[in-house]
């Protein structure tokens, strides 16, 4: 039980990747890929901040009176990827808007079958 | 114990959400639910005491990854998702069930949630710790090394938005000002 406790936060991650994993190669609609690609993202989020956590510690602000403090490292690099993966998101998003006004489609079957590629 | 019950409860909806978004083929739905979504990650960082990530996941996940999202099916005018004909149903699964299982395996070995002895706690994290508030004078440790210790990676980090704003400048920006002029640009709220 302790094991499964202690492990869940790293299961549900995973589970999260697979689930953005699987929207990217199944789906064929250019804005749900990249949807699945924020969901894969926040799952590694997820992993990082679920390994800087202390337990009994409080969150990494220097105050009187406090000795166990959460590991502030993977928050710092988290928190440049998260801004980061919005600058990717909004390129992405951008290059969906571009294939529409080529293709008329934001469909990717639609744009292989016009490009007589696949 | 209740702040395990709350770990516990607010992963398993963020589980949900997710099922719920790659099943639903509404895109103003799928992305109210990545909203919804983004909102619970952050309230997950809250719980183990990433406050600076939790207010950044809030502003920028939820707040402006959403916004760029309906301006773009806004733009785009496509509201639904169509259903891919042809394409083999198993395949996607199996690849994801065997990376999944090979990723659990992998972590098998990692310690616990929240053990204060894993490697990670030891190595260079009591540093920061410990000699933050003396070198920086910064009491929040997150800001002490984005801000001082690793100044330079957060300069690199403009860098990359700046490029990133450009190019969709450069992508939709002038191509849409020439084909219908006078309308609300979506995209560009980023730059």
């Amino acid at each position: 039980m302790d094991f499964i406790i202690g492990h869940y936060n790293y299961w549900i991650a995973i589970f999260l990747m697979m689930a953005g994993f699987y929207t990217v190669i199944s789906r064929g609609n250019l804005v749900k890929k990249i949807i699945g690609l924020n969901i894969f993202q926040v799952s590694v989020f997820l992993l990082y901040i679920s390994m800087s956590t202390v337990k009994g510690g409080a969150p990494p602000i220097i105050t009187k009176g406090i000795e166990i403090y959460s590991n502030p490292l993977p928050h710092v690099l988290i928190l440049t990827a998260i801004v980061v993966g919005v600058a990717t998101t909004a390129l992405g998003l951008a290059l969906v808007v571009r294939i529409k006004e080529a293709y008329g489609t934001i469909e990717e079957d639609e744009i292989h079958r016009q490009d007589h590629s696949l | 114990m209740i702040d395990i019950v709350i770990d516990i409860t607010l992963l398993t909806f963020l589980a949900i959400t997710a099922v719920a978004i790659v099943r639903i083929t509404n895109l103003f739905a799928i992305i109210m639910l990545f909203g919804i979504f983004s909102f619970l990650s952050a309230t997950m960082f809250v719980v183990m005491d990433a406050v600076d990530v939790a207010f950044t996941e809030a502003a920028v996940g939820a707040g402006i990854s959403t916004v760029l999202m309906l301006a773009t099916i806004a733009l785009t005018k496509d509201q639904n998702e169509k259903q891919s004909v042809g394409r083999i149903s198993w395949l996607p699964l199996a690849v994801v069930t065997l990376t999944g299982t090979a990723l659990v395996y992998g972590t098998l070995d990692i310690p616990a949630f929240g053990d204060p002895e894993a490697p990670a706690q030891k190595h260079v994290a009591p540093y920061y710790i410990e000699r933050s508030v003396p070198e920086t004078g910064v009491p929040n440790i997150v800001t002490a090394v984005l801000a001082s210790y690793r100044g330079f990676d957060t300069l690199g980090e403009v860098f990359v938005i700046f490029t990133a704003g450009i190019a969709v400048l450069l992508l939709i920006g002038d191509k849409r000002r020439k084909s219908t002029p006078g309308r609300n640009e979506g995209g560009e709220n980023d730059a």
